[in-house]
């Protein structure tokens, strides 16, 4: 898909350079308008429409897993004609924040995070309940990938 | 309540406190998208700017915060194949091949994580995004090809519906 033809060159350099190493300044889209040899309203306009447009989900912190809470991935095996309702069910908890449906005999995969181990478990076992299937319980044992952004291919 | 948690960063532990945890949810969904944001944080919260930016600085420092910037979604930025490719290595060898798997540049997330055999045999996790459903599939087998005889086993499951995503969010 050539989606790169929708973005200019200052869209672009939004994107790409700025997905870490935000000011932590008190006019930080200045600086950012600074280095781009713009202006700080042409700045926010643009994140605002590419917020707006979805190309960017939000521009803010990168929390690393498990620094103020507890989390973890967990799987469901549902066969195929209880998907809809169970995938609505999982999504329903606030303390899901991912749910993916994938091709596999596992196809529903979400994280749960909670303020601590008890909890998450609690939401596991909850929905256990409900759907009358055993999630797999996945947790973090380590991470080996920092998180520092993702270069994006332009066309 | 939480009780306060230590994050180890360089040789000092970071302990983070209700006002630390307040700025995080202030600005889960992204920072306010106005000349002065952490001012605006500052206010949600009951502190000053200067406050915020104190604070934030810290928890970056000490790896609670990773990075801040844009967050590119991208599903819309056309990167359509996504495949959580998982793998059987030994548990003696997970932490080197993590390494060098979670440092390919179309790995976005690489974990280890526990089996749960017979249901599930695989401990290592890499997440991999291509502009098509077959761009990621080679990057899989890109993977497979890296790892060689350290591949027992694996799998990569394509996402093909996201049901939700949203921002981390902390209880509390």
């Amino acid at each position: 898909m050539d989606c790169g033809s929708t973005y200019d060159t200052l869209d672009r350099r939004l994107l790409d350079e700025f997905q870490r190493g935000f000011p932590l300044t008190e006019r930080p889209f200045a600086d950012l308008a600074e280095r781009l040899q713009t202006g700080e309203g042409e700045v926010i306009e643009r994140l605002r429409r590419l917020k707006e447009e979805g190309a960017v989900s939000r521009v803010g912190a990168v929390v690393a897993p498990h620094a103020l809470g507890r989390s973890t991935l967990a799987a469901l095996a549902v066969p195929a004609e209880r998907l809809d309702e169970i995938a609505e069910l999982v999504s329903g908890y606030h303390e899901v924040n991912h749910n993916y449906e994938r091709e596999h005999r596992f196809n529903l995969w979400f994280v749960v995070t909670a303020e601590d181990e008890d909890a998450v478990a609690a939401v596991l076992d909850d929905i256990a309940r409900r759907t009358g299937l055993e999630p797999l319980d996945l947790p973090l044992l380590e991470p080996f990938h920092l998180d520092l952004g993702f270069a994006l291919q332009w066309r | 309540m939480m009780a306060a948690a230590a994050i180890l960063g360089g040789t000092r532990p970071l302990v983070l406190d209700g006002i630390d945890r307040a700025i995080v949810r202030a600005t889960q969904a992204g920072l306010p998208l106005t000349a002065a944001p952490y001012r605006a944080i500052g206010e949600a919260v009951g502190i000053s700017e200067a406050e915020v930016i104190r604070r934030m600085t810290a928890m970056l420092e000490h790896g609670v915060i990773r990075r801040i910037g844009a967050v590119p979604n991208h599903y819309r930025l056309g990167y359509r194949g996504n495949a959580m490719s998982v793998w059987d290595v030994s548990n003696d060898r997970v932490e080197a091949i993590g390494e060098k798997i979670g440092a390919l540049d179309f790995v976005s997330h690489c974990y280890w994580r526990p089996r749960h055999p017979p249901l599930w045999p695989y401990n290592l996790f890499a997440m991999v995004h291509g502009r098509t459903r077959d761009e990621a599939m080679e990057k899989v087998a890109r993977i497979a090809e890296i790892l060689g005889t350290e591949d027992r086993g694996h799998d990569a499951l394509l996402s093909s519906r996201i049901l939700k995503k949203t921002g981390l969010r902390i209880a509390g």
